[in-house]
């Protein structure tokens, strides 16, 4: 392994086995996840995005040595997660998502204070750098608030200053912003980045079903859809995948019937996705080139179905994703795009 | 570079060790001794409540005309309860409630020990059930004019302290136990607290129980240190203990070694399975 690379699976699976409680006998296998291969330098923060279920939080357990894989290895800062836990754990952090670690009834500094000597930080470092590192994030104010009375919001932030505390080289963050207003997720989000900013040496793997978080924070993202990394690139690069093709928003009203195999049928259409909207419908197409545009005209109209608005766009990350998995990430999540 | 690209902080040298162990200690014993002073029901719920059950079996002892050294038996037995139940639901059932809360995992993805932070639980769990106690002990001698002679101050405390390290490892070990077996923490804590009260004589010299009950109920370490600490107490204590002094405390002294011992072989093996089956660390939230 490179000493330049921070993260390093090969052919790295997982397999849950689900036992018959009084038999013993395996009753179920589920795979979450199955040759995974990643190398992720130090100093970037890398994305993984994909829906719940993709597989995405087993591989940060599995990352944070929390644990084992069933098939392949990976190391992380150069040691192997499972031979080498004790050299890998001084090094690392995490913070997830919506997690109410800490105790309510202690306040937000002594929260923080408590977890930071875990890591061996001397008390008076940990209490100027819980001090800075909340003025950064703005929560400053809330330092003596126990943290049982703060919102939801609050609490993730005091949940990332534990994460960035003992600064650790490399920092796992499993959906940070879940559940998370837009104020405050773009506060953590830029959090993130004025970090890495000032710690270029530091490496941070996000997950994230957000693809504007990926977008907007990530130097590269793995797509990750039922425990396999279908693609791995800079999202400037899995964009340009699709640039050769030609994107249309179209909102209509009732689609009478209309699917998006009819649509996916016709020559030229590489994909078709229709979701509901507001009294309507919305098609977003993926066209092999603008010319197969008449032709799906020509199926709404012959249905009955009236464009009320057509755009042409350029490509996102959530085009991306429907290219590879064949279906929108909302679909899966519910509407919760930040 | 920009002043705000600069480091938000400089590296610094971190404990490791020794150091670690000891600060991991007393950082997870804070939470309970700054809880207690900031969530005061325990007054109510563990003195006056306590207090209650003591008088039932006050009033019975003298309604029949029980010798008055009992009383103080009573009142003795119904501060050690406190230690009982914080074992019970703050040690034993800790690990499942923190898993739920999801500091857990973040323990074990920590550099400290796991044997670290339960002595930290125990630490903390002791100081503040020393104070629950200690407020039954005083409440409980002043109102029923408990008389007390003790022999030898450094015995008693040297006691005190053994039966509490054996205690609280008894509960450092269930604590892994209660974690494997889930759910039914809830249902095994309720289910050990009466028994308990029963078995180990808090309200009764355990004598009266018979040899080889009492033997048994000895697993429990309040029993033997409850009994020995009655012992140097009260001028008739001797004549209704169970074992001598120095025996109570010899057995005392395997079972805080065996308790401990035991606590950190669960503590690796809950650690292995955790990892090796992912279902552990999984909180229903």
């Amino acid at each position: 392994m490179s000493a330049d690379l921070a993260i390093e699976t090969h052919n790295l699976g997982r397999i849950y086995t689900i036992r018959n409680r009084r038999e013993r006998r395996i009753r179920k296998e589920v795979v979450a996840l199955r040759d995974v291969n990643l190398q992720i330098p130090r100093g970037e923060l890398f994305g993984l995005l994909g829906p719940n279920g993709a597989g995405k939080t087993t591989l940060i357990k599995i990352l944070t040595t929390l644990l084992a894989p069933t098939t392949g290895w990976a190391r992380v800062a150069g040691f192997d997660v499972v031979r080498e836990p004790q050299k890998i754990r001084p090094r690392i952090n995490m913070v997830s998502g919506g997690e109410a670690s800490g105790y309510g009834l202690l306040t937000v500094r002594e929260n923080l204070w408590m977890f930071a000597q875990f890591y061996g930080l001397p008390s008076r470092e940990a209490n100027r750098r819980i001090e800075e590192l909340l003025r950064r994030i703005g929560l400053a104010d809330r330092i003596h608030t126990k943290s049982s009375d703060l919102s939801t919001g609050l609490r993730q932030k005091m949940n990332i200053v534990r994460g960035f505390l003992t600064d650790p080289e490399i920092l796992f963050l499993d959906e940070p912003t879940l559940g998370l207003d837009v104020n405050a997720a773009r506060d953590v989000r830029r959090f993130i980045r004025e970090w890495l900013d000032a710690h270029p040496d530091r490496t941070v793997l996000l997950t994230t079903h957000y693809m504007v978080e990926a977008d907007e924070l990530c130097d590269r993202v793995a797509i990750i859809s039922q425990g396999r990394v279908l693609a791995c690139d800079s999202p400037e690069a899995l964009k340009r995948r699709l640039q050769r093709d030609a994107l249309f928003d179209i909102e209509i009203t009732a689609p009478n019937g209309l699917t998006s195999a009819m649509l996916e049928a016709l020559p030229g259409v590489r994909k078709a996705v229709l979701t509901d909207d507001d009294g309507g419908a919305r098609l977003n197409l993926i066209l092999a080139a603008d010319s197969a545009l008449p032709g799906v005209i020509h199926v709404l109209t012959e249905r009955a179905v009236q464009v009320r608005h057509l755009t042409k766009r350029e490509p996102t990350l959530e085009d991306v994703f429907v290219e590879l998995v064949g279906r929108p990430l909302a679909e899966e999540e519910g509407s919760d795009e930040q | 570079m920009s002043s705000e690209a600069r480091p938000f902080f400089a590296p610094v040298p971190k404990a490791s060790g020794w150091r670690l162990f000891l600060k991991t200690v007393v950082a997870r014993a804070y939470p309970r001794v700054i809880g207690q002073q900031r969530e005061r029901s325990w007054l109510f719920f563990d003195v006056f409540l306590s207090i209650l059950a003591v008088s039932a079996y006050v009033f019975v002892y003298r309604a029949i005309g029980a010798p008055e050294e009992y009383v103080g038996f009573v009142v003795v037995g119904g501060a050690m309860t406190a230690f009982w139940l914080n074992v019970l639901w703050s040690m034993s059932s800790q690990l499942y409630w923190e898993k739920e809360s999801g500091n857990l995992a973040l323990y074990i993805m920590a550099p400290n020990s796991m044997m670290a932070i339960l002595l930290g639980m125990a630490v903390g769990g002791i100081v503040a059930t020393a104070l629950r106690a200690a407020a039954i002990l005083l409440v409980g001698s002043l109102i029923f004019h408990v008389q007390y002679a003790v022999g030898s101050l450094p015995a008693l405390a040297a006691v005190f302290l053994l039966t509490l390290a054996a205690l609280y490892g008894l509960g450092m070990m269930s604590a892994s136990l209660f974690l494997l077996w889930g759910r039914e923490a809830w249902h095994l804590a309720n289910l050990a607290q009466e028994p308990i009260y029963l078995l180990s004589g808090f309200y009764f010299p355990v004598k009266n129980l018979g040899f080889w009950v009492a033997v048994a109920a000895s697993i429990i370490p309040l029993t033997l240190g409850l009994d020995a600490m009655r012992q140097l107490l009260f001028p008739s204590g001797a004549a209704l203990g169970f074992l001598t002094v120095p025996v109570e405390v010899a057995v005392l002294a395997v079972l805080c070694v065996l308790f401990l011992v035991a606590a950190r072989w669960l503590l690796g093996y809950m650690e292995r399975m955790a990892i090796r089956e992912g279902r552990l660390l999984e909180s229903r939230r």
